[in-house]
């Protein structure tokens, strides 16, 4: 992407004015889309982004500028542009050497997309389209969206790395409106990977349709949600979003770094039930939050968070590793060139533990069973967080009932994390986005189907 | 700005016969300043900049989009958005807008005082800012975060049709997030000022709302599950103002996924409820002059009295429902095609301020933030259940703090429900400004 004696020269301006730290992030990312709405193909897609953000760390201070201009003199502009936000006093001229490191993948890419013919992205939709209506009259609407991106990156630092990373992800995304007596619902189902066209080997669009329409049509035969604080099952995938809010943002080393974590100082201390190992993994081959390097160059890694419920570590990033005197745990995450890194989770899973999942359900005299959810939030420093469901059924004498409305549900992660009293022998994954200071990035939850003793259900129902 | 005009004319004096084009072009620059324990974490400065080009063809439509304007990468965008015209479905409908005659209003937006501001006065304010917070009260902890941040842009529009229109902005803001008490009895509370020149900008209520809002929170308990009556502070209310958005948009009643499909003419909230969007209103923060595709930005009635008076139609959704377009087409920058959809939803306001209100309700909860909004509420059910803090109303007064709790109804109910509309009339950011709401029979959800 850039002339490695170009990038050098740039990190050594970059550190003119007294910098002690300096780093050069390029990437190139090329998008395609393909959206399906009200049974016709609105539009093809195409989009390029294609910059370099450039930080300069002195002492507590970062400097940042980015600039779409890759020549020297571009590259040179938001390197001075940088520094003097970093504000050095002295300086002088120290020169960078870089040393060229070739990161091991975690998996191969097979068919890139944009080898594929625009039409056969156009075709899929179609036939989602297609299955979506034929699962029943009730369907009165379909949107689908395909959607690929294609990103080279490049890092180099002041401390000699230069390393880079091509990330390929594919993901289908279907959206259901169904109509019936109780006015509309909507159902929801979105695969992505961290591959190629291959996703469609092994992902049927016209199952993905079903499953949206088969959502759709059974929370029209929904029941308002119940109110009050009951015992929660979650569904294996579906729950691993509870694990992200929960704690997984709390975690975080920067946010525990500003005291804006109910998490700090408990490292070595119980904070989970003992049924409890949560890991987050940016090696998981094919998942939606893997890459071989994070976005300032670190390698991925398996991180163990907590261990039978005792906290074992935070996720780390650059800066924050660098003042606590240790090493990235590879979780340093920027949504694109024009924004900088911080510490954001990956794949983030809670492991199976021993328990028959269906023996869960039956030993749930009363509460809900919770099939998809839809995203969360969370205070980190008070530790009050929430997540939406999208499919869920009311569990009565052991058994699953009827389909309830969708409602948020609310928790406080340590409490919520000490009352889970039953982890399931199953285990299966979610794909998302974690939106965080205003920067999205694709990551995935996992865990195996697990009970909360009790949270609070946000319905309407007494 | 007229140079973007420039490359857009160029562009756009490239389309083939039969062949109609579009390019919308956007640029600008943005600086943030963050600062943590009285220094300064960091200090951001971009350009960005960018084109979006789109090509109907044969009733066909492709669209590309490129974050440069270098003349080669617009060139090879061209060439994109024209490729992916050969992948759409055939629709009659589809077509770019003519000009319509309507004149812009004369909207301010652009003050020379964003550009002028030096870089050491923005940090200095962050400084300030975090001192001013943590100094308001001595149960403040910390400050979680302490930002300015400022942005001034430019975007022009043109078309084949004849279609030619360039508008710029700035803005500014400071934020804070305080943290007041200690380990589990944590609460925060935020605080902001937006403003379109530094000089604006509102520190003493920034300050006093990150204060305020953190420190009456302390001792903050889980309440009992009951129906009651809440009051909505302003910023809440726009929140949920922006959830009937997409109901309104004449996209999503095409496409049988809005909840006021079919009903105009029909009574759809209490007879004391008018709801206009008014891009023309200088004080909304989403007021421009011209909307996504062009037109001249008008104001357009929603709701009167009540009464469901209309959609909001971009020209598309205009040619579907046999109407002209109402100048509501909205796009979220060069990457995207435009929808149809609101930019400043205002309710008009009645006369009472909170304090009165509250006196009038005697018992309720007066929500101060929400969590949740995006995961919890479906604009198309219109079910909502969304996380929330704030304080029991008790006596017609604020009295004990509650959290983890969570509020449930339907937006359908929320706007029959409704007791009262605010006079506190705030212009906030974001596409809709806030008053106080009181709505009965809310479902409350706790221990």
């Amino acid at each position: 992407m850039i002339d490695e004696a170009v990038v050098a020269r740039v990190l050594t301006a970059a550190l003119r004015t007294g910098g002690d730290f300096a780093e050069v992030f390029a990437e190139d990312r090329r998008t395609s889309s393909a959206r399906l709405d009200d049974g016709k193909i609105e539009e093809l897609t195409s989009g390029r982004d294609r910059g370099a953000g450039i930080r300069v760390v002195r002492g507590e201070t970062t400097g940042f500028a980015h600039t779409s201009d890759l020549t020297e003199e571009g590259l040179r502009a938001a390197a001075e542009a940088a520094a003097a936000a970093a504000r050095g006093g002295g300086g002088g001229v120290k020169e960078v050497a870089l040393h060229r490191v070739d990161p091991s993948r975690p998996h191969e890419v097979e068919i890139l997309p944009h080898d594929v013919p625009k039409a056969r992205k156009a075709e899929l939709l179609l036939k989602a389209d297609d299955a979506a209506r034929a699962a029943g009259g009730a369907i009165r609407q379909v949107g689908a969206t395909y959607g690929d991106s294609h990103r080279r990156i490049l890092v180099a630092n002041s401390d000699g790395l230069l390393t880079g990373d091509e990330q390929v992800r594919t993901r289908l995304m279907v959206s259901c409106v169904a109509s019936g007596d109780t006015g509309m619902q909507t159902g929801y189902e979105a695969p992505g990977r961290t591959i190629g066209f291959e996703l469609f080997e092994e992902v049927d669009p016209a199952d993905i349709a079903r499953e949206a329409a088969r959502r759709a049509l059974e929370m029209l035969k929904a029941r308002p949600a119940p109110s009050g604080t009951l015992p929660v099952v979650l569904k294996r995938g579906a729950g691993g979003v509870l694990f992200h809010e929960a704690c997984g943002h709390g975690l975080e080393a920067d946010l525990v770094g500003r005291d804006a974590s109910v998490f700090r100082d408990r490292v070595g201390t119980q904070v989970a039930s003992p049924l409890v190992n949560l890991v987050d993994d940016g090696t998981y081959a094919r998942e939606w939050g893997t890459y071989a390097i994070d976005d300032e160059g670190h390698a991925a890694q398996r991180n163990t968070l907590i261990e039978n419920g005792e906290l074992t570590d935070y996720m780390w990033d650059h800066l924050r590793a660098r003042k606590a005197g240790r090493a990235s745990s590879g979780n340093g995450r920027r949504q694109s060139y024009h924004h900088l890194p911080m510490v954001r989770m990956t794949n983030t899973y809670v492991l199976a533990g021993q328990e028959d999942p269906e023996e869960i359900i039956r030993q749930t005299p009363y509460g809900i069973y919770c099939v998809q959810l839809g995203g969360g939030q969370v205070n980190t420093a008070t530790g009050d967080f929430v997540f939406g469901i999208t499919e869920a059924y009311m569990i009565e004498n052991g058994e699953v009932t009827h389909p309830i409305r969708s409602a948020n549900l609310i928790g406080n992660g340590p409490e919520v994390l000490r009352a889970i009293d039953a982890v399931g022998n199953d285990f299966d994954t979610w794909t998302g986005t974690c939106g965080k200071d205003g920067q999205g990035v694709p990551v995935s939850s996992g865990q195996p189907t697990l009970r909360v003793s009790a949270m609070t259900v946000g319905g309407t129902a007494a | 700005m007229s140079e973007l005009l420039d490359i857009a004319d160029r562009v756009v004096a490239q389309a083939r016969p039969g062949e109609q084009v579009e390019v919308f072009l956007g640029r600008g620059h943005h600086t943030e300043v963050k600062v943590f324990d009285g220094a300064v974490e960091s200090l951001s400065s971009a350009d960005t900049q960018g084109v979006g080009v789109r090509v109907i063809v044969g009733h066909r439509q492709g669209f590309a989009y490129a974050a440069s304007l270098e003349e080669a990468v617009v060139a090879e965008t061209l060439a994109e958005a024209r490729d992916n015209a050969g992948f759409g479905t055939v629709d009659e409908y589809l077509g770019l807008v003519a000009p319509d005659g309507v004149e812009p209003v004369d909207l301010d937006l652009y003050r020379p005082g964003v550009a002028a501001f030096p870089a050491d006065r923005k940090v200095e304010l962050a400084l300030e800012l975090e001192r001013a917070v943590k100094a308001a009260d001595a149960r403040i902890r910390g400050v979680e975060a302490a930002e300015y941040g400022d942005s001034t842009s430019e975007s022009a529009i043109a078309s084949s049709e004849g279609v030619r229109a360039s508008t710029r902005r700035s803005s500014c803001s400071i934020y804070a997030s305080a943290m007041a008490g200690e380990g589990t009895e944590t609460m925060t509370g935020t605080g902001y000022s937006v403003a379109r020149s530094p000089e604006d900008l509102d520190m003493a209520k920034a300050v006093k709302d990150a204060s305020e809002k953190s420190t009456r929170l302390l001792g903050a308990r889980k309440p009992a599950s009951r129906r009651l009556t809440v009051l909505l502070d302003p910023p809440i209310a726009a929140s949920f103002l922006g959830l009937l958005s997409s109901g309104l948009s004449a996209s999503s009643v095409i496409k049988g996924r809005s909840l006021f499909a079919g009903r105009e003419g029909e009574q759809v909230a209490v007879p004391f409820l008018t709801l206009v969007d008014d891009p023309t209103e200088p004080q909304a923060w989403g007021s421009s002059r011209y909307d996504a595709e062009g037109l001249a930005s008008r104001r357009n009635v929603l709701i009167a009295d009540g009464v469901l008076r209309g959609f909001l139609h971009n020209s598309y959704t205009g040619r579907r429902c046999g109407v002209p377009s109402n100048a509501a087409a909205v796009r979220g920058g060069y990457r995207s095609t435009p929808g149809a959809g609101s930019r400043a939803l205002r309710l008009t306001p009645g006369d009472r301020s909170q304090e009165q209100l509250m006196a009038d309700v005697g018992e309720g909860l007066l929500v101060q933030s929400v969590t949740g909004l995006h995961s919890g509420a479906n604009p198309i059910s219109g079910d909502f259940s969304v996380g929330v803090e704030g304080l029991l109303v008790r006596d017609g007064a604020p009295a004990e703090p509650v959290r983890e709790a969570t509020i449930a109804s339907t937006l359908q109910r929320m706007l029959l429900d409704l007791v009262a509309v605010g006079g506190d009339v705030e212009w906030l950011p974001g596409g809709a400004a806030g008053l106080t709401l009181v709505i009965g029979d809310v479902q409350l959800s706790g221990s």
